[in-house]
């Protein structure tokens, strides 16, 4: 099948997921219990200026009519006010959503990358010291929850011996590139201003190191145990004896149809970084979605719950793709499998 | 000991004379495995001339898949474990060999072609990029632009009839049906001349008519490309039609070696003259109809002739002491007691 046809049919795909995840969304956001109108002008406010938002925010028509509201407006990026910073949902999601893309961007390339080799190195040493270091590592990266590491590395690197930063993305006495992406990595190489891409770097190295724990030992764990066991398979057997370097064996012939399952668990690991930052986005004051969304959710801000859960969901459907595109070039059977068109 | 140049006098010598191109000496294979170790060769002695078509039968699970493997040195390790036992390669032993020597020896001297096609292809690479990394590995592979390299992959192509290898070399192993998996494992395995060719049970997997073309295939390329051979196969009628000599091995152990018509003529070991009665083929598990039991389980394996809780014929020496080859003729030898006083 052409990949462009794949592509289509995920992309066709999630559009109809997302309006159900949107149904459910805007169904929770009505059952919740309260009236937003009230919520939304506070308690004080007269019976008066509640009833007037009513008719505004439609809360007096069928709930399929207000619906229909609250897509149109979604659709068009209005989310409505944040009950809580009393700005545009969409202005704090422009703002606190790339702060934690880029941290979760970093933890995604630390759990890979770290996560293949150390997986790697363990599967060619089975049973060798090095591979029950490994073990006992990802034991306990398994484990402990993030925020126990963001805790430790800020205690030890940034408190105790002082070599790391541990608050926000870029120190204070410098100023942010021009927003491009958001991202002030990408922003700052965009502008060519290397004193800050590397302030930055240097702000995300402990938080993305905490939040990729997990992942990287979950993917350590899966790429030493495919790669063992395809060590046994036959095809390796047969590469060897056909006179190929043991070096070009495992750097491509074992690595290619070893990563497939690391791969998958990777994008889930990934997505779900977004959404479990929040007490590591606490722990180094980094202005991110989570921390957003989980105020949100303790405020009773209806609005940002919403668009919260949206856009992680957006994220998620998009990650998946882009995971099943990656597994598909890995896999020809999957890729060329019968029944998937050709 | 340089057995190159040896002349061959240990192993029943129809062609005595002619140099030793491998032997085997008390080859023992271990696998450590949850629950214990699988004491699986035990002390396999093996032998093939320059020029020699050897057959090698016995029922599933006996061993001889992991005896080939041993010499190319590609049995998985861990679990596999060889505790023992000498592999000569023209005169060299292949489990002392460094890299270098290795590498040489699997580039220009030995290939092997697998039982199952489909797992001996690797299913995310095309079959061009498995047939070029073997052609840029070979020994003179370093000399060739990538387009001389993909020019020569598509030649061993040819030779196994496959049609359109142009594109051929463009499919992944699952694009092609087994028949065709099958001789593009023939092709790999004839990439650069060989002197010995191992066939594990070719065409096995596949149905009887393919199963047969293959077998034809092959014996026009080892005719055309003079190259020794082992044969493994389940079909004694093969055995007979193409090889010049036969090992028959049970449970880890080679029990008779003959030259082939004399085996089929006189087959001397109980547990051959059971296999004979369970032509035309053997199948797994037990042998039907011809010796009753199965193969024993290889943690606890019998002591003593490995073969006893079956035979009919055994005595008390049986359950203690291996036996050793007796030589009944210049052609033909069996590890059995019944022939402790030359049968
Ligand atoms: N990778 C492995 N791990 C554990 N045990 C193994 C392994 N490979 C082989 N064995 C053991 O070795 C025994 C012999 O296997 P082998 O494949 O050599 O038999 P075979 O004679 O080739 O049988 P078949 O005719 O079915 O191919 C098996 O019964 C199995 O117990
Ligand atoms: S040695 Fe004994 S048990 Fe083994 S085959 Fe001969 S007679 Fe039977
Ligand atoms: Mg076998």
């Amino acid at each position: 099948m052409k990949l462009i046809t794949f592509i289509t049919r995920r992309i066709i795909h999630s559009v109809f997921v997302l309006f159900g995840l949107s149904i459910v969304i805007f169904v929770i956001s009505r059952v919740m219990p309260g009236d937003p109108a009230r919520m939304a002008v506070g308690a004080r406010a007269p019976q008066w200026v509640v009833d007037n938002l009513r008719e505004q925010m439609h809360l007096n028509e069928p709930l399929y009519v207000q619906y229909y509201y609250w897509l149109r407006d979604a659709l068009h990026g209005d989310f409505g006010i944040s009950l809580v910073t009393r700005r545009q949902v969409a202005d704090d999601i422009k703002e606190f959503f790339p702060a934690t893309f880029e941290l979760a961007l970093f933890a995604g390339v630390i759990m890979g990358g770290a996560g293949i080799f150390l997986g790697t190195v363990s599967a060619r040493h089975k049973d060798k010291w090095i591979d029950n270091f490994v073990r006992v590592i990802s034991y306990l990266g398994v484990v402990t929850p993030a925020f126990v590491f963001a805790i430790l590395f800020l205690l030890l690197f940034g408190m105790t011996l002082n070599w790391m930063p541990t608050m926000g993305r870029i120190s204070a006495g410098l100023s942010r590139p021009p927003v491009v992406t958001g991202l002030i990595t990408v922003d700052a190489l965009l502008a060519g201003d290397f004193a800050t891409l590397l302030d930055a770097l240097w702000h995300l190295i402990l938080p993305a190191l905490a939040l990729a724990m997990g992942g990287m030992a979950q993917e350590a764990r899966i790429t030493r145990s495919t790669m063992s066991d395809n060590l046994t398979k036959d095809y390796i057997a047969s590469e060897r004896s056909l006179g190929i370097p043991e070096k070009v064996i495992m750097r491509k012939f074992l690595l290619k149809p070893s990563l497939i399952p690391t791969v998958s668990i990777l994008g889930l690991d990934f997505a779900a970084t977004l959404s479990n930052a929040f007490l590591v986005e606490l722990i180094f004051n980094w202005p991110g979605i989570s921390r957003y969304g989980i105020n949100a959710m303790l405020r009773k801000d209806l609005n940002a719950i919403a668009a919260v859960i949206l856009i992680l969901g957006v994220v998620f459907i998009v990650v998946n793709i882009l995971v099943d595109i990656v597994v598909a070039q890995l896999d020809p059977r999957i890729r060329l499998a019968p029944g998937r068109g050709e | 000991m340089n057995t190159a140049t040896l002349q061959a006098q240990d192993s029943a010598g129809l062609s005595a004379g002619t140099p030793l191109l491998l032997e085997i000496k008390d080859l023992y294979v271990h696998f450590d495995v949850y629950g214990g170790t699988l004491k699986v060769l035990d002390g396999v002695n093996f032998t093939v001339r320059s020029g020699e078509k050897v057959g090698l039968v016995g029922e599933t699970g006996c061993g001889k898949t992991t005896t080939m493997k041993a010499i190319l040195r590609i049995l998985p390790m861990p679990p596999a474990r060889i505790p023992g036992g000498e592999i000569y390669f023209k005169g060299q032993d292949i489990l002392k060999m460094g890299e270098a020597d290795l590498r040489r020896v699997r580039s220009e001297g030995i290939s092997m072609i697998f039982q199952d096609p489909t797992a001996a292809l690797n299913p995310v690479f095309t079959i061009g990029q498995q047939l070029e990394a073997v052609v840029k590995y070979s020994l003179e592979g370093k000399k060739l632009s990538r387009r001389e390299i993909r020019e020569r992959a598509i030649i061993p192509l040819r030779e196994v009839a496959l049609p359109d290898p142009e594109r051929m070399l463009d499919s992944y192993p699952i694009q092609l049906s087994g028949g065709m998996r099958q001789r593009v494992c023939i092709a790999m395995a004839l990439v650069a001349s060989r002197e010995l060719l191992i066939a594990d049970e070719p065409g096995t997997s596949l149905d009887v008519t393919i199963q047969d073309q293959i077998l034809r295939l092959l014996h026009r390329l080892v005719e055309e490309k003079n190259v020794s051979v082992i044969l493994i196969t389940h079909t004694l009628g093969v055995v007979r039609e193409t090889t010049d000599r036969v090992y028959v091995m049970y449970a880890g152990n080679m029990v008779e070696a003959a030259d082939t018509r004399e085996l089929f003529a006189r087959p001397m070991h109980p547990y051959t003259r059971g296999l004979m009665d369970a032509v035309p083929r053997l199948t797994g598990g037990g042998i039907a109809g011809g010796i009753r039991g199965r193969i024993p389980d290889y943690l606890d394996p019998p002591p003593g002739c490995r073969f006893h809780p079956r035979c009919d014929h055994a005595m008390d020496i049986c359950r203690q002491e291996k036996p050793p080859f007796y030589r009944l003729s210049d052609n033909h030898e069996v590890a059995c007691f019944l022939y402790r006083d030359g049968g």
